[in-house]
């Protein structure tokens, strides 16, 4: 197998004529970390919303919340990206149409509330399923200390219910990182897309996809461990 | 707002959008998933095994390929895979794959991992008790997986396993990053030449929405119609 391998590469200046091929790197883990922190911590407040509406009694709210859950689900992201990126400006009225085409960081903004919502989706699910994890005799037992509805969930089934789902929601925030890739084909320079630039402009194939690999890995390391951190934080006494 | 919209574009290119980009799109997400199946078994037993350094492979490979992105793992293999054809076969210089191939090693790889880690819990799930009760007939450790441990794991989590694939079918449209015609690429190309993007994206999501809601309710009546029994 002829193929010359040059972990030099790095070091050399990129075709910007500014950055290294690393500076390119470390920019696109730059916005793979602004994207990914955004549109989660917008699926968490969309994820939390739908999800108690999913829980409360009633018919209407389920399935007004289930609706929300299965549009989201079943579109793939990448076709949801385009509809965001391409579809949406022409929808809106001109003026407003051009207004958002014209915005700086375009594709940032909407990456970012493209996965906002698709997250949300799956957040919703688990926060659903983790209110209902909490036994039921704990809304019984708020309501018969005279709290409303409102507080029950206020100071009960969401504090309760939110530490039961913690885990999952771990694994939803890597998911976060990795389908913020999705946003380089509507030009997000993420670390994906950074990677495919240094292997366009230096043909180092595999250097470029292995230093994207190991700093995927690096990241998911990190919030793994983050995490534990908060969930250890946050454990109740004597479990759930 | 949908007084501009031209529906005549999607008649237009019914036949290019379906017969050439779903039957791509639906191709791959079959033998990636029949694939993916046999491959992620493989590797669910591998990370059963007693042997250690089995054990470990199996582990790190499962946990490489789900802590990055599909679209990365697609240009690695789309780089790799000539690379590796040429290695297997002898050749002296990388080997031209062609889209089809390459996009199905890729996913097969790809979702095998996502797969196995279903199958090892289907295979956690059997009573241990089943499989002692096959090696005290007499079974060998393998005859005791295919015969009894395997049957019931794969029929526990047929569910599962099929949610993964409406996933894998959904995650096929990524091909587009390699400007593969699947159902999306397809969709694509026509919105570029006949600048009609907001058409053409509108429906592929109706289109993908409608299948994918279609075969997740049968897949909930399916687990349904399991639990019972």
């Amino acid at each position: 197998m002829n193929y010359h391998w040059n972990w030099g590469i790095f070091f050399q200046l990129s075709p910007d004529g500014v950055h290294t091929y690393l500076g390119t790197l470390l920019a696109g883990l730059g916005w793979t970390v602004a994207t990914a922190l955004s549109a989660w911590l917008m699926a968490l407040a969309l994820g939390i919303a739908v999800g108690t509406v999913r829980s409360l009694p009633g018919a209407w709210p389920q399935r007004l919340a289930s609706g929300y859950v299965e549009l989201f689900r079943n579109i793939p992201l990448l076709v949801q990206m385009f509809l965001w990126f391409f579809v949406l400006p022409e929808l809106l009225p001109v003026a407003a149409g051009d207004a958002l085409k014209a915005l700086p960081n375009a594709s940032f903004l909407t990456a970012t509330i493209c996965l906002g919502f698709f997250t949300s989706a799956r957040v919703a699910v688990q926060v659903a399923a983790g209110i209902d994890a909490v036994a039921a005799c704990h809304k019984l037992a708020a309501r018969a200390l005279g709290m409303r509805l409102s507080q029950v969930y206020r100071f009960v089934l969401l504090p309760l219910g939110l530490r039961i789902v913690l885990p999952p929601l771990t694994s939803e925030f890597l998911n976060v990182i990795k389908n913020s890739s999705v946003a380089l084909t509507i030009g997000l320079m993420e670390l994906t897309a950074s990677a495919r630039a240094v292997q366009e402009f230096s043909f180092q194939v595999f250097e470029a996809f292995t230093a994207a690999t190991v700093i995927y890995l690096l990241v998911n390391l990190a919030t793994v461990t983050l995490m534990r951190v908060i969930e250890r934080r946050t454990a109740l006494v004597g479990g759930a | 707002m949908f007084a501009a919209f031209d529906f005549d574009v999607i008649a237009r290119s019914w036949g290019y959008l379906f017969r050439v980009g779903m039957v791509f799109t639906l191709q791959l997400t079959v033998f990636a998933m029949a694939g993916g199946i046999v491959l992620g078994t493989l590797l669910a037993l591998m990370r059963q095994s007693g042997l250690k350094i089995v054990a470990f492979f199996a582990g790190a490979y499962v946990n490489l390929v789900r802590s990055v992105p599909l679209v990365l793992v697609i240009f690695w293999f789309y780089f790799l895979v000539p690379y590796l054809a040429a290695w297997v076969i002898g050749a002296a210089e990388p080997v031209e794959v062609g889209a089809f191939w390459s996009a199905l090693i890729t996913f097969t790889l790809f979702e095998a991992a996502y797969y196995c880690e279903i199958m090892r819990g289907g295979i956690l799930a059997v009573p241990r008790g089943q499989a002692a009760a096959a090696l005290a007939l007499g079974m060998g450790h393998w005859q005791a997986m295919r015969l009894i441990v395997l049957p019931q794991a794969f029929c526990h989590m047929i569910p599962v396993l099929l949610t993964q694939t409406i996933v894998l079918f959904q995650d096929v449209s990524l091909v587009y990053v390699l400007s593969i015609p699947d159902f999306v690429g397809a969709a694509s190309k026509v919105a570029q030449r006949d600048g009609r993007l907001v058409e053409m994206y509108s429906f592929v999501a109706l289109v993908y929405f409608v299948m994918c809601f279609a075969l997740s309710r049968m897949v909930l009546r399916l687990q349904r119609r399991i639990a019972i029994a």
